[in-house]
């Protein structure tokens, strides 16, 4: 210290100035370990966080005001962009929020094939999540890897919606179109190729001594503390409470299949981990289930795939073309005109990372009176001060990664 | 916490045993694992030389359509423009006039149509809202430009080429065989 010409004994502050023993630092709203618009105004004590404030609403988008103008339909490009990890779950979630609004039956064949664009979709949010921790301990080379395959999931989508993030996959009663030959031979390279990376995966990160000291305990919660929260998903069932909405209130019939919810312990980095890995694999037997499921149908039967609605159902394009009738349907529905029940909704499905619920009034109108997303996300973000205090800075960047954290569902 | 259902299975928290302790049996094994992708196809493609097929449903640039004699099929009867959630679209309607049945295959027409680009979300609610098959999104992407002002495509930009005066520019727009329904990607 000798050396220096300023010595800190003879700094003078500015006459008011309170002298502090920690240090301010802004981790976002734009840093390259917040994966997205979080702002964190972190006290730190040398390495330590001693207090950390929550800035949310960086982009904030109004949609829950924008859905108040829109008709149901219009809706679902809005819930691509809220967790745009996993959007189809969050599309199958809207439609089926009308559904259950306007009282549509569906037939098993859409069940299932909405089952394996759900299961899907939930497998790349918990792989791009599972990846993206082990970049944030240094580990860059596994999240590399995986997005092959994540690139593959994305071909299916692109197969039958036409996009392959902003999906608008489905409409209200089923799927825009039948699934085709490509999905099918896509969908069975996933599966016979996809274990293989997720085993890779497992290789690189699972037992390594650098990643289990990082992870083994940063950022726990325990399960009281995350139930007061509200917390659900992958992030309450690391804290020990096996809750899951698929199989507590099943929905597209989740009832019909077999799977296990894993469940951890501390809720720390690594349980999530872990309780991630480990509903990829589940995520996957769903799948092999519900193409199984898929195969068995027989005839016209195996041919469905949207529910005989007329009123809600866009009539097929050549009857549009040719036959009155169906031209009227089809102005009927684009304009929103037709009939709505009053009433309200909820509906709840297992997203990417929690229980994603709409909660949607209509008064009868041809838009929503009120549409309010429950957006697992945003809860998460509430309880990020309190799981980071006490931590190293470090370990808070991984603890936000791995409560999979996604700026676009945080604020809607 | 007691458990709320039978299907719970609490995952795998063993510790470190006295391999894993060493530490470098695991990173040899990680070390084989990224060796192994060494020597395997890449992944990547060469992007602008070698592109990628989309599918043929994939959602890109919009296409004003024609028919088979070349006439426009838009109507200009606004479905598209509600139906869109970015409100990206205006059009103005007009009259056909004696003499322009060529043009227009029905009796009014799109006089203004245009498309703003950096609105739109390419959801692909217009090619389904359209009752008379004149707009869909083709299989391209909607390229880069400098100027904002660029962006709003005018019908000229968006319309298709005369299938009857310039053949091979509308076989090349098209993409497609002909007759295929590009709503179900049937033919």
């Amino acid at each position: 210290m000798q050396h220096l010409e300023i010595q800190p004994q003879n700094i003078k502050l500015p006459e008011g100035s309170i002298e502090k023993q920690t240090t301010t630092l802004n981790l976002g709203p734009t840093h390259p370990a917040t994966h997205g618009v979080f702002q964190n105004i972190l006290e730190m004590d040398g390495e330590r966080i001693v207090s950390a404030e929550q800035t949310v609403g960086y982009i904030h988008r109004a949609f829950e005001k924008l859905a108040e103008r829109r008709p149901l339909y219009q809706i679902t490009p809005l819930t691509d962009r809220l967790n745009y990890c996993s959007s189809p779950i969050n599309n199958m979630g809207w439609h089926m929020t009308c559904e259950k609004l306007l009282r549509i039956q569906l037939p098993k064949r859409v069940d299932y094939m909405r089952i394996i664009i759900m299961e899907l979709a939930r497998i790349t949010d918990h792989l791009i999540c599972n990846s993206v921790v082990g970049v944030d301990a240094g580990a860059f080379t596994g999240f590399l890897y995986v997005m092959q395959y994540r690139e593959l999931v994305y071909e299916i989508y692109e197969e039958i919606c036409g996009a392959r993030l902003t999906t608008n996959i489905g409409r209200i009663g089923g799927f825009e179109r039948n699934f085709n030959n490509t999905v099918w031979t896509k969908l069975e390279k996933f599966l016979d190729e996809y274990p293989k990376a997720l085993g890779e995966l497992d290789g690189l990160l699972l037992r390594n001594r650098i990643f289990m000291e990082r992870t083994i305990g940063a950022g726990p919660i325990s399960a009281d503390r995350a139930l007061n929260y509200g917390f659900t998903g992958p992030n309450l069932r690391a804290a020990g409470v096996d809750y899951d909405v698929r199989v507590h209130t099943p929905y597209s019939s989740y009832e019909d299949f077999d799977f296990i919810i894993p469940t951890g312990k501390t809720g720390d980095c690594y349980d999530r981990f872990l309780v991630r890995d480990e509903e990829m694999k589940q995520s996957l037997s769903i799948i092999r289930q519900a193409y199984q499921k898929i195969q068995e149908f027989k005839g016209p039967e195996a041919e469905v795939f949207h529910a005989d609605v007329p009123e809600y159902y866009l009539p097929k394009k050549e009857d549009v073309y040719t036959k009155m009738e169906a031209l009227i349907w089809h102005f009927k529905i684009i304009m929103g005109e037709v009939e709505m029940p009053k009433g309200e909704v909820y509906h709840c499905v297992e997203g990417g990372n929690g229980e994603l619920g709409f909660y949607l009034i209509s008064d009868g109108g041809r838009t929503p009176y009120r549409l309010h997303f429950r957006r697992p996300c945003f809860i998460y973000y509430q309880a990020y001060s309190e799981i980071t205090k006490g931590s190293m800075l470090s370990d808070a960047v991984i603890t936000m990664s791995s409560l999979n954290l996604i700026a676009g569902e945080m604020d809607a | 916490m007691q458990s709320l259902t039978n299907r719970n299975k609490p995952v795998d928290r063993a510790p470190m045993n006295f391999w894993e302790r060493l530490y470098l049996p695991e990173i040899f094994k990680g070390m084989i694992i990224t060796l192994r992708h060494l020597f395997k196809r890449k992944a990547t493609i060469q992007y602008p030389e070698q592109k990628r097929e989309f599918s043929r449903v994939w959602r890109g640039l919009h296409v004003l359509n024609r028919d088979e004699e070349g006439r426009e099929r838009c109507t200009a009867c606004g479905l598209c423009a509600l139906a869109c959630p970015a409100e990206a679209i205006t059009m103005e309607a007009a009259e056909r006039e004696l003499g322009e049945e060529n043009l227009y295959r029905e009796e009014k027409y799109a006089a203004k149509y245009e498309i703003n680009m950096l609105r739109c979300i390419f959801c692909g609610l217009c090619e389904e809202a359209c009752p008379k098959d004149a707009v869909y999104l083709s299989e391209t992407v909607a390229p880069a430009d400098y100027a904002r002002k660029k962006f709003i495509y005018t019908k000229e930009d968006l319309l298709i080429p005369n299938p009857v005066t310039e053949p091979e520019a509308y076989a090349k727009a098209k993409g497609l065989e002909p007759n295929e329904n590009r709503l179900t990607g049937k033919r």
